[in-house]
């Protein structure tokens, strides 16, 4: 058994919308595997149907070797599920939030589990407050210990550190990479592509579809073109102006714009003469190796 | 069904109304103060009619008339008016609910034997009271008119003779003491209100939060998710219904005649049936606010008015007849009825509760289907 999720050909629409759209996919046991989009892409849609909490329209889905539509019961024992809204009980205290979520998971003896999940998320000077008074990074730590209570085998995290400050950031990935060398299998969600970078595996999701699904560096390499970067000022114009004057594809970063190019020697020239005739100031240019944020526009573009 | 995760499931429950000061505090004694302002405000005993008198004749017989009608506590004797003019004014002015005119010729015609007549002028406005008030006059001209023809046959040697009296006895509430007849009312509807508007607040309260997703990915079923989540709400309503039934023995010397075991078990089903009502409301309504009002609205005035509990059922149109099964309160209060003011047994009622349970189940079975499909549509 090395696949510990396997999607087959999975549908799930809403009136009109297909939010999936014919995905097969399979996730290695033990691995961290990313699924990465920009919203509305049906990244929710998947975990849901994944945890059992909605149904599909068509396609298998097997958890553990099992039919997710058939062993509910023994799948759900064995899933922790993490949603994008942290739900907790605000006027239950820390110990009491892990208590309930242990007993309704049927898990008795789950004292040492608990002081050891406390220990390892620095949680314990805490236990004893109530939910809604910690801070929003504490809260986060608490849901995933709560979910991770009755010792899943597999974690589903539906964009974990959306709206989380970056230290709490941080505190929680290295919570997630010893649940890995655990042994827990870990499949989330995340709009961030520094967090796709640090998964085993990705996958690209837009309009419901897989549009790419390799490691990291696999992906990067799979382009296969160079990228030009431009520093400089107004950087809507200079997206505009070489739009108009070249044929390339243009990705707008903050103050800067990455030209995507298949030999830049070539190109260089027109783009700066596009720029200077249109008034735009040139701070730096360089040369860089494509990210993860290039390929995925790249693809969605492509996409379209 | 694991009673392990059911108990986790209420134990939390339990832990949210103690910690909810204020809205415990609403639960508990919000029932006690409303028994306390229906008790007394809605009181359809009718005393004290205030009566004014226009006495055309001012003669003995005339007085003795009105000494007879003011002596007991149904008339209160506002005054006296000596013109026609005034019976407008007064009657306007709210002064007087009755006015008696008595006619000039009453001695005269009596002594003549001729039958006088007496006037009353009744303000009609408020047609329950004024219906009160008519058949209270009719009852007192009635006996001093009787009082009169006996002295009147005594003079001649006679002794009078009424061929037929009536005597009426009440049963069950022999004072006519209308409290005592709104109290099982007032316990249904508090008891409704309470159980379904907490109930389903509790389950909204889940999904607004998203808590419920946790609690759908394990792999709890949705009967112990129910049951743990209600009975905490059950036996708060039970403790409610003591606490009505103390203070209505206090209040309102309303005392259980019959078995209180057999009231907590009825009870018990009728808060089955408003669990329903909750259960439902939580499945339509996504925030706390529209099962709020949905939950008020479907059990509130259904079972105020609906009920039987201030209207009697019986004498409303078939259409309106058929439409008060929508509260199971009206069930309940006859059972509640029969209880408190009867003593009568199971035997009784036992079709009422029949109906509770076929209600719960007609709404939980409604329930099911919108659930199921508005997750199909997920």
């Amino acid at each position: 058994m090395n696949n510990i999720i396997e999607i087959t050909s999975l549908r799930k629409n809403y009136g009109e919308i297909k939010a999936v759209n014919d995905v097969s996919l399979s996730v290695n046991k033990g691995e961290m595997f990313g699924l990465v989009g920009p919203d509305g892409a049906g990244k929710t849609t998947m975990i849901r149907i994944l945890c059992g909490l909605i149904i599909q329209e068509s396609g298998v889905v097997k958890i553990l070797d099992k039919d997710r539509s058939q062993s509910r019961k023994e799948i759900q024992k064995n899933i922790g599920y993490l949603s994008q809204k942290f739900s907790l009980y605000g006027d239950l205290s820390v110990d009491e939030n892990i208590e309930f979520f242990a007993e309704i998971h049927n898990v008795k003896d789950y004292f040492k589990r608990r002081d050891e999940l406390l220990d390892f998320s620095r949680l314990k000077p805490f236990r004893n407050r109530i939910a809604e008074k910690l801070s929003g990074g504490m809260k986060q730590k608490l849901a995933l210990v709560c979910c991770l209570i009755h010792e899943p085998k597999i974690l589903f995290l539906d964009e974990p550190t959306t709206g989380v400050d970056p230290v709490s950031r941080r505190d929680f990935w290295k919570i997630l990479s010893k649940l890995l060398k655990d042994g827990i299998t870990i499949f989330m969600s995340t709009p961030y592509l520094d967090e796709a970078e640090r998964c085993n595996r990705v996958a690209l999701m837009n309009a419901g579809e897989i549009i790419a699904l390799d490691t990291p560096q696999k992906i990067k390499e799979k382009m296969n073109k160079q990228i030009i970067e431009i520093v400089c000022s107004p950087v809507r114009i200079a997206y505009q102006a070489i739009k108009r004057n070249t044929m390339l594809e243009v990705q707008m970063f903050g103050d800067r714009i990455n030209v995507v190019v298949e030999n830049y020697k070539l190109e260089l020239p027109s783009i700066k003469k596009a720029l200077t005739e249109n008034k735009v100031q040139i701070t730096d240019e360089r040369i860089i190796s494509p990210s993860l944020e290039n390929v995925f526009m790249h693809l969605i573009k492509d996409a379209e | 069904m694991n009673l392990n995760r059911t108990r986790a499931i209420a134990k939390k429950e339990f832990k949210h109304l103690m910690r909810d000061v204020r809205l415990l505090a609403v639960l508990v004694f919000s029932p006690v103060f409303l028994l306390g302002v229906f008790g007394y405000a809605v009181n359809f005993d009718v005393h004290h009619i205030k009566i004014v008198v226009y006495d055309k004749e001012q003669s003995k017989i005339s007085r003795e008339f009105i000494n007879g009608l003011t002596q007991s506590t149904y008339f209160d004797l506002i005054g006296y008016i000596s013109d026609d003019s005034y019976i407008r004014e007064v009657l306007d002015t709210k002064k007087a609910q009755c006015v008696v005119v008595i006619p000039v010729d009453l001695s005269q015609k009596f002594y003549s034997r001729q039958e006088a007549k007496i006037q009353y002028l009744i303000d009609g406005v408020d047609g329950n009271t004024a219906n009160i008030i008519q058949f209270y006059v009719t009852a007192a001209t009635y006996s001093f008119s009787s009082k009169l023809s006996s002295e009147v046959l005594a003079r001649s040697g006679m002794r009078s003779f009424l061929p037929l009296n009536f005597e009426p006895l009440f049963w069950f509430n022999p004072d006519l003491k209308s409290t005592r007849f709104l109290i099982p009312g007032l316990i249904a509807m508090i008891l409704i209100v309470t159980a379904a508007v907490s109930v389903s607040l509790s389950l909204v309260r889940e999904k607004e939060r998203g808590t419920i997703e946790q609690i759908n990915v394990s792999s709890i079923k949705t009967s112990e998710l129910l049951i743990g989540k209600t009975l905490p709400n059950v036996l708060l309503a039970l403790l409610n219904a003591t606490m009505i039934l103390v203070v209505g023995y206090l209040l309102f010397d309303v005392v259980v005649k019959g078995s209180i075991l057999l009231l907590f078990f009825c009870t018990l089903i009728f808060l089955i049936a408003c669990t329903s009502i909750g259960i439902l409301v939580s499945v339509i309504s996504d925030s706390q606010r529209l099962a709020f009002s949905i939950a008020t609205s479907l059990t509130m005035l259904p079972s105020f008015i609906l009920s039987g509990f201030v209207f009697p059922i019986e004498s409303m149109p078939v259409t309106v007849q058929i439409l008060t099964n929508i509260t199971p309160a009206k069930f309940f209060i006859r059972i509640l009825r029969a209880i408190i003011l009867r003593d009568v047994g199971v035997y009784a009622f036992w079709d009422q509760l029949v109906y509770l349970i076929l209600f719960a189940s007609a709404l939980l079975t409604a329930a099911i289907l919108i659930y199921n499909r508005k997750e199909k549509n997920n």
